[in-house]
Parts: structure tokens; C-alpha cells; sequence
């Protein structure tokens, strides 16, 4: 009987220690969902001489994907980013980011441009306003303008499929 | 001979226990930033001390070198140097990065049960030793009774 007590609260501090095991504390929530996307004005990385603003996409779905060439994990979430842009579904801006345009170009030679338009963010001013705190980040964005979704981390296949590619096309319909 | 060789390895122990106590660890920090006043080096210094650096989140923006650390630390010197104030500078990065970013979470519904947990821990410590308390003098109270009653017996006799 005087076993009872001690044992109830290990099963319940056991059980709480458990959960936080399944927690990652790496992925923080951003509190910019349901915002509107940051204001940005960024040159291009093709074209240096032309700013891009998101008011060029206003009134489409679309994805904002963080990367950078010294990124290395960019470099396996290039696939997933590939195979979004070969679905055809939303337009896909990268946003290169405290990063030397000619080893970004040289990048995206090699592995190939998935993106409608690449834009610089040198000294990383844009992330700070986008909370970006990891490279890779994946941001949708919706018809109003605002941020529906945020990916931290490469994005892989499964979490492409389950969740992003259904936010995608909820915000399509 | 020999006393020198003490006062040598005395000085030795004595600098590098100094070198322990004085030197910061935690301070990273390597830009030097010109300030319009010391008050406003003082703040940049509290802030960068309870910003949290969000790629290694056990650092705050002072101890860090991550790239991020850096930015941020500049930003910081920016936004004071530009007027705002420490709180507005903490809203500033809480929009971007959320709570997380505040070494000292915030007293709000969801910080409820962190802010006030141990309290309530220990309020519930003190019920539960209480109630034992108060159980064990129940019971050891009728032997009291029966402990008096047997020295009366006892000593009674002896004091006629």
C-alpha cells in the first residue's frame, strides 16, 4: 500500500519525460503564421539590376524556399524542391541566402534551378524579418498575402506529400 | 632555494585560479560597437544578454558566434542606436522568433503553469506534510494518555 504513491508519480514523471523525448526543440513554431509575408525588395540573383518584391506574386499561392550554397543539408532537400517544381502546382522563389552569388550560381548550375526566381539576401536582413533561423526553411504564402505554413529543416519527400503539398492545395482551391 | 621554488608555484596557482575567476566564457561577443552614451552600452549589453541565439539554443546572443548570433547582435546595435528602446528592441525580435527568443518568458496564459508550477508544487509539499503531521499526533496521542496515567500510578504512592 505505501508502494502506491511512489510508484503513481514515477509512472506519471516517466510518462512526462517520455513526451518530452518526442518533442524536438529545434523546430520552434514562428509566430508569423497567419501574418502577412514580411515586405522584402531583393535583387535578383540573375539579374542584379531588377528588384523583386512580394507584391509580384500578390494574389497567388506561393513558395517561399530558404537555401544557401555553403547550406549542406540544402543540398539533399534539392530533390524535394525539384520534384515540388516539377508538379507544376505553385511558383517557387528562392531566397539565397548571406551567400556569394557566383557560388549560388555555380550551385544551382550544378544541381539544377528549381526556382522561378532566385533572390539575394547577402547580408541576411530579409531572414531576420522572415524569423528565418535555420537554413533550410520552407514558407507558403496564400492568395491574401499572408504566411500559411513554415517548414523549418530539408524538407523530404514524406513531409512534402503529407503536409506541405496538402496546405498547397487547400490554398489552391 | 626551496622557499623560492614555493613563492613560484604560489604565484602560479594563485594566476591561474585569477584567470578562472576573471575571465567571462560567456561573453563571445567580438564586434566592437561605438555607442552614443554608456547607458545605451549598458542596454546593448543586457539585451544581447537575454536574447536567446536560436541556433544554439542554450547560448544567449552574447556567448554565441553563430552567423545568426552576430546578425542579430547587430541588428540590436542598429535598432538602439536608431532610438528604440530595450522593450521595443524585445518586440522586435518576439515578432520575428516568437517567445523562444526571450531568456525570461513572459507571464501570459500559456507561461501560466511554468511561472507558477513550483509554487504550486510547493504549496502542495507543505498540504501533504502537514496532514502526515497532524496524522501521527493522532495516534500518538492516546499513548501520551496512557504514559501520564502510568507515572501516576507509579509515583503516587512513593510521594505519600
Amino acid at each position: 500500500m505505501r508502494f502506491i504513491l511512489p510508484l503513481v508519480a514515477f509512472i506519471l514523471m516517466v510518462n512526462l519525460l517520455g513526451f518530452g523525448l518526442t518533442l524536438d526543440s529545434k523546430k520552434i513554431p514562428s509566430p508569423l503564421i497567419g501574418k502577412p509575408a514580411p515586405e522584402f525588395f531583393l535583387r535578383k540573383l540573375y539579374a542584379p539590376d531588377e528588384i523583386f518584391s512580394k507584391k509580384d506574386l500578390l494574389g497567388q499561392v506561393w513558395v517561399l524556399n530558404v537555401w544557401a550554397s555553403w547550406c549542406v543539408s540544402c543540398r539533399t532537400e534539392h530533390a524535394v524542391i525539384t520534384d515540388l517544381a516539377n508538379r507544376n502546382l505553385v511558383k517557387i522563389v528562392g531566397l539565397d541566402y548571406k551567400d556569394q552569388p557566383t557560388e549560388a550560381r555555380r550551385w544551382l548550375k550544378q544541381f539544377g534551378n528549381p526556382y522561378l526566381v532566385s533572390l539575394m539576401d547577402i547580408d541576411g536582413r530579409v531572414g531576420i524579418d522572415w524569423g528565418v533561423y535555420g537554413v533550410p526553411e520552407t514558407f507558403v504564402i496564400g492568395k491574401d498575402g499572408n504566411i500559411k505554413y513554415k517548414y523549418i529543416g530539408p524538407l523530404t519527400k514524406e513531409s512534402l506529400d503529407e503536409e506541405v503539398i496538402p496546405v498547397i492545395k487547400e490554398l489552391l482551391s | 632555494m626551496s622557499v623560492k621554488r614555493i613563492i613560484v608555484k604560489q604565484l602560479r596557482l594563485f594566476s591561474i585560479v585569477g584567470l578562472l575567476i576573471f575571465s567571462d566564457v560567456s561573453l563571445a561577443a567580438v564586434e566592437s560597437y561605438q555607442f552614443k552614451s554608456l547607458q545605451m552600452e549598458a542596454e546593448y549589453n543586457q539585451l544581447i544578454g537575454e536574447l536567446r541565439c536560436l541556433v544554439c539554443q542554450n547560448q544567449n546572443l552574447a556567448g554565441s558566434n553563430a552567423e545568426l548570433a552576430k546578425d542579430l547582435r547587430r541588428q540590436t546595435h542598429e535598432l538602439l542606436v536608431k532610438g528604440n528602446s530595450s522593450d521595443q528592441i524585445a518586440d522586435y525580435m518576439v515578432a520575428r522568433y516568437g517567445d523562444f527568443v526571450l531568456y525570461r518568458p513572459p507571464l501570459q496564459n500559456n507561461t501560466l503553469l511554468l511561472w507558477l508550477g513550483p509554487f504550486f508544487l510547493l504549496l502542495l509539499v507543505i498540504v501533504i506534510v502537514f496532514v502526515k503531521m497532524s496524522k501521527k499526533q493522532m495516534l500518538v496521542a492516546p499513548e501520551r494518555i496512557a504514559m501520564a496515567k502510568a507515572k501516576e500510578l507509579l509515583f503516587e504512592p512513593q510521594e505519600k
